[in-house]
């Protein structure tokens, strides 16, 4: 079964102040995410990843379209208590302690009264805040405060979790905790939905992502296969004690980097042999020989490239369906 | 009640009474206590009627700005630090969330009133030694105060459910300005012909009727409150705060949190 299901999910907002104008902040977007899966939403910053998580979480209301969580349509109650959200940059009643907050939002989605103190103190010690529980959020520093926000989102157990930039502000440590938590979510089985700008992270975590900019969605493929695709190229890695690249290959279209005594050099894989020939002919020790791959980032900078069906024209008619909605 | 409207009004209880606000009372109480030892000295044969009519008088005041201060930030300020975000994703529905804060309020408001009463009553103590049979009337008086917080309270939460926090303290202190002279706003309607004295009348029986929920002045000479008064009150302030919680709700319904 589908866990999210987006039906061309679309919200404009009115702005200006005499003539209030419509922009358009998500375009008519469909996605299906299924159960189990890590799902990356990537996108700089003001593309829609957080107006998608904002309309999934029913905290804005969308102009068009609808979404099915969990199999249930998006408003309905009941899908909440199996629902776990992150937002980004979160900030938490700081009058309360951690302990108090969690038992807090513990009563609010509805985890018995038998048990919801252990609950509380097991999801404290999973984000490594057992020492610190009884100490008001005001005094947390914003490592802490995005430890107290994963505790939050998956206190209740919820099947299906919304992360809204989960790594945002962490330090290399934090950065790490957040992985491995994720890593133990996928093993759960739950389904994580995770918007980031940082491809690292969801290039190690994700089985697919989805790439958004300016509020359109421009592709959605798997990590696995983005990540496969050769590129027609091969890079070689040499000894280099003197710092020089042979005249010959750079004739054969390489383009070297000196790097301490070694050189990396990309070139067009039909030139491999001539390029190993002109090693073997200067004598020069050979590391490696290994195809260039696709990355994500390659991926994702093509996919915010306009696309050439993508016209002015184009956006200006979906500007225009945007504001008749 | 539903548990998750509890939750939320023990949460916005908890969270007034560590802001400090009910401390600052307690200061307040005891300074108005001190007070009534200066006016027994000026006061001669009417010390009773000056320490009701000071004391009651300013904790209705003092409450009605803490009513106001809380009340407009009880949705706006949730919004704003972005709180609200991680309550709504849960099985809360917005209704819930209106109505717990109103709870929340209203209840941070009872206790500040006891701690306020208790002041006065001491400080009644301390001019008249003892106290009288009439004195049950300056509980009938408080009663009415908290009626009228439970007004301010749904207004607050009204007006901040659409409006900035310093416009929503603007109309709720002018609708209690207003709200004070009804009566007197209602007499003009009365003497008052043709489309001014429609509207007259429309805005006297629009705004909150707080002159009747006054009568300090009634129980400071001794004078006892009509039972009457007392059920009709109830029933006004309750009709009147639950519409402006509904119309807070309608509003917060269809409100996109940006």
């Amino acid at each position: 079964m589908a866990a999210i299901e987006i039906l061309d999910l679309e919200k404009s907002y009115l702005v200006g102040f005499w003539r209030k104008r419509p922009r358009l902040a998500l375009r008519p977007l469909r996605l299906t995410i299924e159960e189990g899966e890590v799902f990356g939403f990537l996108g700089p910053n003001g593309a829609g990843k957080t107006t998608t998580l904002k309309l999934l979480m029913g905290l804005v209301f969308p102009t068009a379209g609808t979404a099915r969580l969990l199999g249930c349509a998006m408003d309905d109650p009941r899908v909440k208590s199996q629902i776990g959200f992150l937002p980004e940059q979160p900030y938490f009643y700081d009058h309360l302690s951690a302990r108090e907050l969690l038992n807090y939002y513990a009563q609010l989605s509805g985890v018995p009264a038998k048990g919801r103190s252990a609950r509380v103190e097991q999801m404290l010690a999973r984000v490594g805040l057992s020492d610190s529980a009884g100490m008001q959020l005001r005094k947390f520093s914003k490592g802490m405060l995005q430890r107290v926000g994963l505790a939050q989102a998956i206190l209740h157990d919820p099947k299906l979790v919304f992360l809204d930039e989960p790594m945002s502000g962490l330090d290399p440590m934090g950065r790490r905790e957040v992985r491995d938590l994720i890593q133990q979510l996928r093993s759960e089985g739950k389904t994580v939905f995770f918007s980031t700008h940082i491809l690292s992270d969801a290039e190690a975590l994700c089985d697919r992502v989805g790439v958004i900019h300016q509020g359109e969605l421009r592709g959605v493929g798997a990590v696995a296969e983005l990540t496969s695709g050769k590129q027609g190229k091969v890079e070689i890695v040499f000894y280099a004690p003197e710092q020089k690249v042979p005249l010959a290959l750079t004739g054969l279209g390489a383009e070297a980097r000196i790097s301490g005594d070694m050189v990396n050099a990309v070139l067009p894989e039909a030139q491999q042999e001539a390029a190993l020939d002109v090693l073997r002919r200067e004598r020069i020790k050979l590391i490696s020989l290994t195809p260039v791959r696709s990355s994500l980032e390659e991926y994702y900078i093509q996919k915010l490239r306009p696309s050439p069906d993508a016209t002015e024209a184009g956006r200006e008619e979906a500007d225009r369906k945007g504001a008749g909605a | 009640m539903n548990s998750r409207i509890v939750c939320i009004a023990f949460n916005t209880f908890r969270e007034a009474v560590r802001d400090r606000v009910l401390y600052n009372l307690i200061a307040f109480a005891v300074l108005l206590s001190g007070a009534s030892i200066l006016v027994g000295e000026i006061s001669i044969d009417i010390e009773r009627l000056v320490v009701v009519n000071l004391g009651l008088t300013a904790v209705s005041l003092f409450g009605v700005v803490i009513a106001i201060f809380i009340g407009i930030g009880l949705v706006s300020k949730e919004i704003e630090r972005r709180t609200l975000y991680t309550v709504l994703s849960r099985p809360v529905r917005r209704w819930e969330f209106v109505v717990g804060k109103f709870f929340g309020l209203t209840g941070t408001l009872v206790v500040n009133t006891f701690f306020m009463a208790l002041g006065v009553f001491l400080a009644l103590l301390y001019v008249a030694h003892k106290f009288e049979k009439m004195d049950v009337w300056v509980l009938a008086a408080l009663y009415f105060i908290v009626l009228q917080f439970l007004i301010v309270c749904a207004l607050a939460l009204f007006f901040s459910s659409f409006s900035t926090p310093l416009m929503s303290a603007v109309f709720t202190f002018a609708l209690f300005v207003i709200g004070s002279l009804a009566d007197d706003l209602r007499g003009f309607a009365r003497i008052t012909h043709g489309a001014g004295g429609w509207l007259a009348t429309a805005i006297a029986y629009l705004v909150p009727n707080f002159s009747a929920l006054n009568v300090i002045n009634l129980v400071a000479h001794g004078d006892p409150v009509p039972g009457s008064l007392i059920l009709y009150n109830t029933l006004y302030a309750l009709l009147y705060s639950a519409m402006a919680v509904s119309g807070a709700v309608l509003i917060f319904q269809r409100r996109n949190l940006k």
